[in-house]
């Protein structure tokens, strides 16, 4: 089953790492993600631009409306992604539960639908 | 029980006798087997929703069949094989793609297999822990788990938890269904978890279990059957979990608690429907069977090796059970349990009957400054037994204002009617 891990976290807090504990954020992706490819379930994943750059389109009476900024203002904002293809949720939130993200903010886990092949 | 509110009655050929003979062998066999039946149909869709309708159509169809064709040697593998053919059309119908054919004909050789064993002596194979982990997971909404594990394992209708749960059917219909969908979408495993996570898991299982049970003992008069049965059903599940998981120490402590529990019911009112403390009670009222049963039980889970919640609560059960019958003041032990229970559990219930034991050892005095460092959780100032526990300590400390005041709050806080008349009476022997 594919599994969407979106991860939620201040965008702020970053850019308030030191260059060191930045260094080793990067690492801990880094391993991360080589985990995920080696068990074979890595689908895909991006690390996303923060909201600054981000902007919503929406369609209101017949005219497209673009907005400046994210869909929702929040504290915490979606900073990136994993696509996964596990056996099961408790595979998924195994796999969740050891992403950096999950240290410094929240990782939500969906499933997706499987789409006819 | 009800067979999904889908049985015919077949008029034609079939003497009301035979129908009656039909009824209750479905009847025997749901009883036994309806939540083997559900957990072997659910296990390889993780859909529920259709297990259980697969399940009601083949209930619906025995009725209609068995007074005029007798019932079958095998009633559970009559049903399973047409629950099995309803699982089977309904997953095709929702499953279009190209791995559909080869799920499809895994999920029949799979069926084939069990439907084989159900043949033999053996029976269905036995999945309902798979299937009560499935319903207690952290990604289920607490509050629903004990619900649906009562729905799923045991048959019970959405009206009878509804009304036992205080909702109604339609609220709890609707998270009922909610919550199954979520075991399906999300894929929730239907399995029993690895050894490091199954004590975790556990607990939530046989937490989701005695939430049951509590429901069923809001009402401990007994005077509303929908609740009373609620306490006995639990108590079922939990004697499924200690037969399927031998070595779980903490579920033959969650049913020897249980056992204790229901061993005072009728000592626990009077004829006059008031409520009578445990000090107080007639020890002739209690059953000594279950008293008896609890602590082999408790025995067995010591030897097991590994202590928990429900083994201490149970212990502290089977003291005070003690103190009763002998007479004997046995409270250093009662306060050491309790420091151990606090130890695991922490809450604010545990606190409080920990000072009201420690009263009876040192004292009002030092049980008071033990609940004062309760007092800061904002969760008491709602807790009716704080507030009698405050009162009853602090009109043994001799402070009878602060006493009738306690009272007071705790009276406004109870829900039971009986209750309230207790703690009433409590705060007039206090005086003007």
């Amino acid at each position: 089953m594919e599994y969407l891990l979106m991860l939620y976290s201040e965008e702020g807090s970053w850019n308030q790492l030191t260059k060191e504990q930045q260094g080793q954020g990067v690492a801990a992706y880094r391993a991360y993600t080589e985990a995920l490819q080696k068990a074979g379930a890595l689908k895909s994943s991006n690390r996303l631009q923060p909201t600054s750059a981000a902007t919503t389109v929406r369609l209101a009476n017949g005219k497209t409306q673009v907005l400046d900024g994210p869909y929702v203002e929040s504290k915490e904002q979606i900073g990136g992604y994993y696509l996964i293809d596990v056996p099961d949720l408790d595979a998924a939130i195994s796999w969740a539960a050891r992403c950096p993200g999950a240290g410094h903010g929240t990782v939500e886990v969906r499933p997706v639908w499987s789409m006819p092949g | 029980m009800s067979f999904g509110g889908g049985y015919s009655r077949n008029e034609e050929g079939a003497t009301s006798d035979h129908q009656a003979r039909a009824y209750n062998a479905a009847d025997a066999v749901a009883r036994r087997s309806y939540g083997k039946l559900v957990a072997f149909l659910a296990a390889r869709t993780r859909d529920v929703s259709a297990a259980e309708d697969a399940l009601s159509e083949a209930f619906a169809s025995a009725l209609a069949h068995w007074p005029t064709e007798g019932c079958p040697a095998n009633p559970e593998a009559w049903l399973l094989t047409v629950a099995r053919r309803k699982v089977i059309d309904t997953h095709r119908g929702k499953r279009r793609d190209e791995l559909a054919g080869e799920e499809l004909r895994v999920l029949a050789l799979g069926m084939d297999f069990g439907l084989e064993r159900a043949g033999t002596n053996e029976g269905i194979p036995d999945q309902r822990l798979a299937l009560m982990f499935a319903c207690t997971h952290p990604a289920i909404e607490a509050s629903v788990r004990a619900p649906l594990i009562l729905q799923v394992v045991l048959g019970l209708d959405a009206k009878k938890i509804a009304s036992a749960f205080l909702m109604s059917p339609a609220a709890i219909g609707k998270r009922l269904v909610r919550a199954k969908d979520k075991i399906r979408q999300a894929g929730i495993p239907f399995s029993v978890p690895e050894r490091e996570e199954l004590p975790g898991r556990l607990e939530t299982v046989l937490d989701t279990i005695y939430a049951a049970f509590t429901e069923g003992w809001s009402d401990p008069g007994g005077t509303d059957m929908a609740r009373r049965d609620l306490a006995e059903e639990a108590m079922f599940l939990a004697r499924v979990v200690t037969e399927l998981l031998p070595g779980a120490s903490e579920a033959l402590g969650l049913l020897a608690l249980m056992l204790h529990a229901e061993a005072r019911r009728h000592a626990r009112r009077n004829e006059r429907g008031d409520y009578v403390p445990l000090a107080e009670q007639d020890l002739a009222l209690w059953e000594s069977a279950m008293i008896d049963e609890a602590e082999a039980l408790l025995r067995h889970a010591g030897e097991l090796g590994s202590i928990g919640r429900y083994q201490l609560e149970a212990a502290l059960q089977s003291a005070h059970v003690d103190r009763c019958r002998t007479g004997h003041a046995n409270w250093a032990e009662v306060v050491q349990l309790y420091d151990a229970l606090f130890a695991v559990v922490g809450s604010p219930v545990v606190a409080i009957n920990r000072a009201l034991a420690i009263a009876e050892l040192q004292g009002a005095g030092a049980a008071l400054v033990v609940m004062q460092e309760l007092a800061a959780d904002a969760r008491l100032a709602e807790y009716q037994p704080y507030w009698a526990a405050r009162a009853e300590l602090l009109a043994k400390a001799g402070e009878r204002g602060e006493a009738r005041e306690a009272y007071e709050i705790a009276i406004g806080l109870e829900r039971d009617v009986s209750v309230r008349r207790f703690l009433q009476e409590r705060q007039a022997t206090l005086g003007r």
